[in-house]
């Protein structure tokens, strides 16, 4: 913190701004398509599918999303082979709740997708897809250091980008940022 | 794996002495692994039997820092990131923003972004040369490319007045237009970085000693590549053609006719070669540009501070390390609620295990080498 000027207040947006735009989300007829192939595949499931921007972006209960994951990726209609973020949103603040977030991609029909789902905080617990995509494992050792979500029956439990004794979920909204004095 | 031997298993087949698994540190300060990043290896004599990769000694929480950024503060975190590839990486945030915010950027500015992206990948891609060539002992090619490589950092200066960490472009376009006689002086460099590039690929490419270390190293298959979620020349050198320029075409990239260079063994040598093809096709893209450029504008109009609407956007880019992608979540604020980077250099790191156990202590260097990992990235 800069000495001399009195402490941030975060709870306060910097500048306020009466009218807050939405993008508009613009599906392209291969991500339509896409969505409707989703809710067949996923038929069996509880599922709410949704798009932003150019992406389908698929809402589904956090004990199904290991289950749903494997189909995703065998289905030869979907075949999403490919991995390509896993991600922690934090809404504690506003709705408390954590949204974790997959980013799909399947080479074979160039299709993309994002999966989400949605865990509260005393037990934040989704089952992990590290035995679906071997990539994600350092993705879930990650989010649990930054976020504190329990990836259930993940390989490797170890700390990765924090040192080991680090306490705290620095991820998340509530933890502070830039709370030391001048060194 | 073959079934190790054990003292039991040896003492009933009578071999006499004994041998002891020995774990090697290797790092987190060690110049063979090209930062602050550190390994622990078993090892059963010389061969490798299981490494254990340690992450995040230069973590700075750039992804946090973000949210309390404006977007225009963000390029220059974007900046130390991938620190030898910096325009790469900001072109993924610029990108991501305009895809947000529905923003099209004046057609000479795509030209200029996707110039200096292609020269940033030729620089990476020389840097990568050299310092794979020194892991594998061959000390020459390192200093040839650094010439080559001062080249175009000298280009990069006289376009955004910094060598690295250029914060050149913005929201809607790049900060100002190119110098005077750019042309001129990018033409000089090219024709002097092709030889270059040509001499290097004639010193090492075909060396006895240099293919030996690296030809039949560490192969990984197609599948199983995809499945760590490799990305870039280490999944091209597997024999899968998935590059963002061709796969998504963003930028023009339409408009310029390249080639992307396949492995078929997935082994150290293809995941060399695929780079130093690369060059070579990025230099062709380089020419072209600049046949296509035209004057007119290269920017367009923005708020002097961008705020983009509410929503989610996932934005990447080809980057010399592979795909590198950028997921936003906005709530209409200036600065991200939630920002993500897909970083490439992470996603290949994770798969050293598999590739290292089972070689020998000194392949795993050239493996690392391979990898080409940027530990700016890879912590953040």
């Amino acid at each position: 913190m800069i000495a001399g000027l009195p402490p941030k207040d975060k709870n306060v947006p910097r500048r306020r701004h009466p009218v807050i735009e939405s993008a508009p989300p613009r599906l392209t007829p291969v991500g339509e398509a896409l969505a409707k192939q989703i809710s067949d595949v996923l038929s069996d499931f509880d599922v709410s599918i949704t798009a932003e921007l150019d992406e389908v972006c698929c809402l589904v209960r956090a004990p199904d999303v290991e289950r749903i994951c494997r189909l995703l990726k065998e289905g030869p209609l979907t075949s999403m082979k490919y991995m390509r973020l896993l991600t922690v949103v934090d809404y504690l603040e506003d709705e408390a709740e954590l949204e974790v977030v997959y980013h799909l991609y399947s080479l074979e029909h160039h299709h993309k997708m994002m999966l989400k789902t949605r865990v509260s905080d005393p037990s934040p617990e989704v089952p992990s897809v590290a035995g679906v995509w071997r990539g994600a494992g350092w993705y879930e050792r990650e989010m649990h250091d930054l976020f504190g979500v329990f990836f259930q029956g993940t390989p490797d439990t170890r700390t990765l980008i924090l040192p080991d004794d680090f306490e705290g979920f620095p991820g998340r909204k509530n933890y502070p940022i830039n709370e030391y004095d001048e060194w | 794996m073959k079934q190790r031997d054990t003292l039991d298993t040896r003492a009933a087949k009578g071999v006499p002495g004994r041998t002891v698994d020995m774990m090697i540190n290797i790092g987190p300060q060690h110049p063979a692994t090209h930062g602050v990043f550190r390994m622990v290896l078993t090892v059963d004599g010389e061969r490798v039997i299981d490494a254990v990769p340690h992450i995040g000694y230069l973590h700075r929480g750039s992804e946090k820092l973000c949210e309390y950024e404006d977007y225009a503060q963000i390029i220059t975190l974007f900046d130390r990131l991938d620190y030898v590839a910096n325009f790469n990486n900001e072109l993924v945030l610029v990108m991501a923003v305009e895809k947000l915010m529905g923003l099209e950027v004046p057609e000479r500015a795509a030209y200029i972004r996707m110039l200096m992206c292609e020269l940033n990948r030729i620089t990476s891609h020389l840097l990568f040369i050299g310092t794979f060539a020194l892991d594998t002992g061959a000390i020459t090619p390192v200093l040839y490319n650094f010439r080559d490589r001062e080249r175009i950092q000298a280009l990069f200066e006289s376009v955004s007045g910094a060598r690295m960490m250029h914060n050149y472009f913005r929201v809607g376009g790049v900060k100002e237009d190119l110098p005077d006689q750019f042309n001129e002086r990018l033409e000089s460099a090219l024709s002097e970085i092709e030889d270059g590039v040509d001499e290097v690929d004639r010193l090492l490419s075909t060396n006895e000693i240099f293919l030996e270390r690296t030809k039949g190293v560490a192969r990984i298959d197609g599948v199983s590549a995809l499945d760590w979620g490799l990305s870039g020349p280490c999944l091209r050198a597997s024999g899968v053609p998935y590059d963002v320029r061709t796969e998504e075409p963003y930028l023009l990239y339409e408009r310029v006719d390249f080639g992307v260079p396949v492995g078929s063994q997935g082994d150290c040598w293809d995941r060399y070669y695929t780079r130093v093809l690369e060059v070579k096709e990025s230099i062709r893209i380089v020419r072209q540009i600049m046949c296509q450029m035209a004057p007119g504008e290269v920017q367009t109009k923005t708020r002097r501070i961008v705020r983009p609407p509410q929503g989610e956007v996932y934005a990447h880019a080809e980057n010399p390390r592979g795909d590198f992608g950028v997921y936003i979540v906005s709530k209409g604020n200036d600065s991200p609620y939630r920002l993500k980077v897909r970083p490439p250099s992470y996603c290949n790191l994770q798969a050293l295990p598999q590739l290292v156990v089972g070689h020998y202590l000194a392949d795993a260097i050239v493996v690392l080498g391979t990898l080409d990992i940027v530990l700016g990235e890879v912590d953040r």
